[in-house]
């Protein structure tokens, strides 16, 4: 049987690793596929405590999780798509027009 | 014991992408160290006894998701990104709070207590099947919810087609400009 911390520690570090990738690329793509990271993390602790619960809250949540994040995908990379058709960059760092 | 091992596997694979996939040189590498992730993370909620959310994490995440990733990373100058620099210019701060931030997540962790119990044991489950037992969750408790994800489908549907439409021959300017030439016209 394996511990639920195992689950946490795990989902913390993925966690952890999300939010590195966020805070350091330039490469806006990167920093979505970051945040895809982190929302996987939540879904893994949210499916390991619902099991652990004897319960299926968590389950149905990470499906609702799994749904905005689709959305979140195409929104984002929508947006990705415009900003590279009026910047033609794909570089945060070149982003600053509202840098005073 | 076995299913120990299968933990130790899918954790030592999911790590090991993840920090692959945030220092790749190469966006299309990252992409696919992703993709293994998103399987390994299936791997889990199989461990979990949640067969249906490990199908769907396959057919959205990893068929859906990353495929547009793809899609749209064919935007990027490959040879340009490979030579380039690929992390921001206070990468070593970003790194220490990353650090901290996990270090801090993890030393909470000991104090956390589980709840109450459900009224879904594994044994109830198993007798009804993941997706019967969900499916009756979800149409029952989460009946809003759910139709709410609906809603945000349609928006995200609606939203990618907007954002990506090209406005380059777009006639609305056209006939806006051409009225404003005639409100001059009828000024003078």
């Amino acid at each position: 049987m394996i511990p639920l911390s195992w689950y946490m520690v795990l989902a913390t570090i993925l966690f952890s690793i999300g939010i590195y990738g966020f805070l350091v690329r330039r490469n806006i793509i990167i920093m979505f596929l970051s945040i895809e990271l982190m929302l996987n993390a939540v879904n893994l602790n949210l499916v390991a405590m619902s099991h652990y619960l004897d319960s299926l809250r968590g389950q149905s949540f990470t499906l609702f999780i799994i749904t905005v994040a689709a959305a979140e995908a195409a929104i984002g990379l929508g947006l990705v798509i415009v900003l590279f058709r009026n910047k033609k960059t794909v570089y945060v760092d070149h982003i600053n027009e509202l840098k005073g | 014991m076995i299913s120990q091992l299968i933990f130790l596997y899918c954790a030592l694979v999911i790590i090991s992408t993840a920090l692959l996939a945030v220092r790749f040189h190469n966006p299309v590498y990252s992409v696919l160290s992703v993709l293994v992730l998103f399987f390994h993370i299936a791997g889990l909620y199989l461990l979990l006894n949640a067969e249906f959310l490990a199908a769907i994490q396959i057919i959205v995440y990893a068929g859906g998701i990353l495929i547009l990733y793809l899609f749209v990373l064919f935007l990027v100058n490959l040879r340009q990104e490979i030579k380039g620099q690929r992390f921001v210019a206070h990468h070593r701060l970003s790194t220490v709070v990353s650090i901290i931030l996990g270090l801090s997540l993890l030393a909470i962790i000991p104090y956390f207590k589980l709840g109450a119990k459900g009224n879904y044991p594994v044994a109830r489950i198993e007798q009804l099947t993941h997706t019967k037992a969900l499916g009756l969750e979800l149409y029952s408790t989460f009946i809003l919810p759910f139709e709410l994800a609906g809603l945000i489908l349609l928006i995200a549907v609606i939203g990618g087609l907007v954002l990506a439409r090209n406005d380059k021959d777009d006639t609305a300017n056209d006939v806006s400009d051409s009225t404003a030439t005639a409100i001059s016209e009828v000024q003078k």
